[in-house]
């Protein structure tokens, strides 16, 4: 190989660096993300599950949402019947958020602005998505609990 | 074979810098918009396409051309365009990056662009308009790099580049009429509702593309080693191409000014009335329209005539034909095809400096794109004769 | 080993569209199973209808405060801002007068009284609707029940159907509109910027089994029901009192009608 031996070293140094997150992490114990399941509104709830069962939410709220918002916006469809038999209206604002929020939330106010890089989550979503750094842009148009206003 | 644009004469490295520089000064103005929203530029509810897409236009155009020395080239075996015909295609390369450029800056959400791909309505223009023009990118990447480089190793390129040459004459003549079809489709305009919205475009386009064409060949002459025309007649064919094109422009232009006239509808009459001599006191246009106006029959003037081998008024000529078709499609059609609006009033549209520094900055990277790809060529060639 | 640098790249460029593509299937699989034993129904209180239409009493709108209320009605429940210039405007329904609503065709012996007088106008929410079919994204669709409505998760912004619509009734979303919202209704979403938006029959009041907000405070001016009901109001109205639309000769078929001569109640 034409300059084989500057070409290996730099690789073995390029990854060193590009793996320099993990093994800083190594070993260390970090805490998973703290979701806060234990809103006002859940606990008032006499069978505490969501639209489905708290598993297959965790693994596929994306889809749901999405499904949710083709078959509310695009075809007319605002009821959801869930894998047990219990209908739910389609509504980000008034289904998800009516359990997902706390008390602080609702008397909080918007953001005036539609940028959800000021525009944070509620703290429900927001307790897994800053830890994962995906952040959704749905707080660009809806807003969070009833009650907050600008 | 990429490494030819990377060694260069202090000019040349002189140049890339400058066109960088005035890149990175559109780039800061796009995040600024970015930010803001398009309300950072002229447009408005009324006017609601503005320099962005009047520049995709007209660049469409400029890279529909590229066909104009395909076609004798290969289709008709007219040799002479032997030297040139690698130019063309990479100006088409330049210009459908051009254009993809100005529709991504003039996009109100540029991250959801590709749902025009996950979406695809079949009902809709611009549906179409976007897999031509990537199509063409496609075609005109594949056919220069590969026949360039089959130059450069000194061996006949391979069979396989033919069928896709052939396919990029049709293909240059659709880009160039899918967009057209954008405007000619909608019922609310009577400016751009006209069945010769295509003819138009085409002429427009073999005018102004080749035109330009033939002035970064006299710079390429200038610069380098390498003369795309050595004194075959490439140039002076290429020159008939444009005259007849620019007439069969003008020609066009008039029966749309008679049809709208002689009528005297008046939504027909309207949007002509404000770009000739004002609408309800509004004349931003009107400049800009005579001066297109004069620029042309002055271009084809001094094209017909012997002037037309003079070794200064050439130039000058077929600046005058590009100028006056980037006016006329690149600042009067768009404008004027939203005045007045549906309301019959009249909104003006006047571009903002950052808007225009974005267009300039777009145009400089097509110029780097120009730059990098033509240095590719001469290098090639100039070392292929030697 | 001896390779040259297009064969490595060659060689380096399939191995990554492998793995790519092998990527995309194994989540093509996965993403199989997240229909779960659910349905989606539609709301059974939800009003429905074969063809949406409205009609536009002009003479039940006397005073400025009439064009006011209704105006703000639609403003206040869906969270349109007031943007403050004309260039960068949002508007759903407002007031235009006749000589410009009805542009064409000018009389130049009509009195400037008529030619002055106010018309409420909108989206047309045409049967042929020019801007669906330009829309490359299908943001703007056209739902079974005749309404043209906006999918604004799906907008790219490109502004196409703004200009195909040839009622001038849609606008763009040239800036952030929040901070221009004056009093905010959280149980409507905003806008965001880079968007088109109109008026949309108020398709979430329909759903709850309410008329649209401009239609319940115009007391009698603006009249909504099904046109494929041959006993819905719209349609007696239409049928035998004389109605005008807008620039019916480009065939999109408007379905907001004008009443001409005032309704004598049907």
């Amino acid at each position: 190989m034409y300059k084989g031996g500057k070409i290996i070293v730099s690789l073995i140094i390029f990854i060193g660096i590009f793996t320099i997150p993990f093994f800083y992490n190594m070993g260390k114990a970090n805490a998973g993300p703290d979701i806060n399941l234990n809103s006002p509104v859940i606990q008032q709830l006499a069978d505490k599950q969501c639209v489905e069962p708290t598993e297959f939410m965790r693994a596929n709220h994306m889809q749901i949402l999405s499904q949710w918002r083709e078959e509310v916006v695009r075809n007319g469809q605002s009821v959801y019947v869930n894998s047990q038999g219990k209908s739910f209206e389609i509504s980000l604002q008034n289904t998800c958020l009516k359990c997902h929020t706390t008390e602080a939330e609702k008397a909080a106010k918007t953001g005036g602005t539609s940028n959800s890089a000021v525009n944070a989550s509620p703290q429900f979503c927001a307790s897994c998505h800053v830890y994962t750094a995906v952040n959704p842009n749905c707080w660009d148009c809806h807003f969070e609990p009833k009650g907050a206003m600008k | 074979m990429f490494e030819k644009a990377l060694t260069g004469s202090k000019k040349y490295w002189a140049w890339i810098i400058f066109l960088l520089a005035v890149i990175a000064v559109g780039f800061f103005s796009y995040l600024k918009q970015y930010s803001y929203g398009l309300g950072l530029t002229g447009m408005s509810r009324d006017v609601s396409w503005g320099l962005y897409i009047a520049q995709f236009t007209f660049l469409v155009g400029v890279a529909a051309s590229a066909v104009m020395l395909v076609t004798p080239y290969y289709l008709h075996d007219f040799k002479k365009f032997g030297k040139m015909v690698i130019l063309g295609e990479f100006l088409a390369i330049a210009a459908v990056i051009m254009c993809i450029l100005f529709i991504f800056v003039d996009v109100g959400q540029p991250m959801r662009i590709l749902n025009v791909l996950l979406y695809p309505q079949l009902h809709s223009v611009m549906f179409y308009d976007m897999c031509v023009l990537v199509g063409y990118l496609t075609i005109n990447l594949v056919v220069g790099w590969t026949t360039i480089g089959a130059e450069r190793k000194g061996i006949p390129s391979p069979k396989w580049v033919k069928p896709i040459i052939y396919l990029s004459i049709p293909w240059a003549f659709s880009i160039h009429t899918v967009t057209a079809f954008l405007y000619a489709g909608l019922p609310g305009r009577p400016f751009w509702m006209t069945a010769i919205m295509a003819a138009r475009f085409l002429a427009s386009a073999f005018a102004a593309g080749p035109s330009l064409l033939i002035l970064l060949a006299l710079v390429v002459r200038k610069v380098s080693k390498f003369d795309p025309d050595p004194g075959v007649g490439a140039i002076q064919s290429l020159v008939k191409i444009i005259r007849y094109a620019m007439i069969a422009n003008v020609f066009f232009y008039i029966c749309e000014v008679f049809t709208a006239f002689y009528s005297s509808v008046p939504e027909d009459m309207d949007a002509f009335k404000y770009v000739f001599v004002g609408l309800d006191g509004h004349t931003s246009l009107v400049p800009f329209m005579w001066t297109a106006t004069i620029l042309a029959f002055v271009g084809i003037a001094l094209l017909i005539f012997p002037t037309r081998r003079n070794k200064i008024l050439l130039p000058i000529a077929l600046l005058s034909i590009f100028l006056a078709n980037w006016i006329d499609k690149g600042i009067v059609l768009i404008i004027a095809g939203f005045v007045p609006n549906s309301f019959g009033r009249v909104t003006e549209y006047f571009p903002t400096s950052n808007e225009v520094s974005i267009v300039v900055a777009i145009y400089a990277i097509g110029a780097l794109i120009i730059t990098l790809l033509y240095k590719i060529a001469i290098s090639v060639r100039e070392q292929n004769q030697n | 080993m001896s390779i040259n640098r297009r064969q490595f790249l060659r060689r380096a460029g399939i191995v990554t569209a492998l793995g790519l593509g092998g990527s995309f299937v194994i989540t093509g699989f996965r993403g199989k199973k997240v229909d779960a034993a659910s349905e989606y129904v539609s709301s059974k209180k939800g009003l429905v209808a074969k063809h949406w239409a409205m009609v536009v009493d002009m003479s039940k709108f006397k005073t400025e405060a009439d064009f006011k209320r209704v105006i703000e009605a639609c403003d206040k429940i869906h969270n349109i801002p007031d943007i403050g210039n004309p260039k960068d405007e949002i508007k759903w329904i407002w007031k235009e007068d006749f000589e410009h609503a009805f542009a064409g065709g000018e009389n130049e012996y009509l009195t400037e009284h008529v030619k002055e007088s106010p018309f409420l106008v909108m989206c047309n929410h045409c049967e042929n609707p020019a801007c669906v079919k330009a829309c490359p994204t299908g943001a703007t669709f056209k739902r079974e029940d005749g309404i043209v409505a906006m999918d604004f998760h799906r907008c790219i912004g490109c502004r196409f159907c703004m200009g195909a619509c040839p009622f001038g009734a849609r606008s763009f979303n040239y800036r952030d509109p929040r901070p221009f919202i004056n009093e905010v209704n959280p149980d409507f979403p905003t806008r965001t910027i880079g968007v088109v938006e109109k008026c949309n029959f108020c398709v979430e009041r329909l759903a709850d089994g309410l008329i649209p907000a401009c239609v319940e405070k115009s007391n009698g001016g603006l009249i909504f029901g099904d046109l494929g009901d041959l006993n819905s109001e719209v349609r007696k109205i239409i049928s035998t009192q004389f109605t005008i639309r807008r620039k019916t000769e480009f065939g999109t078929q408007p379905s907001v009608y004008y009443l001409v001569g005032g309704g004598k109640n049907v």
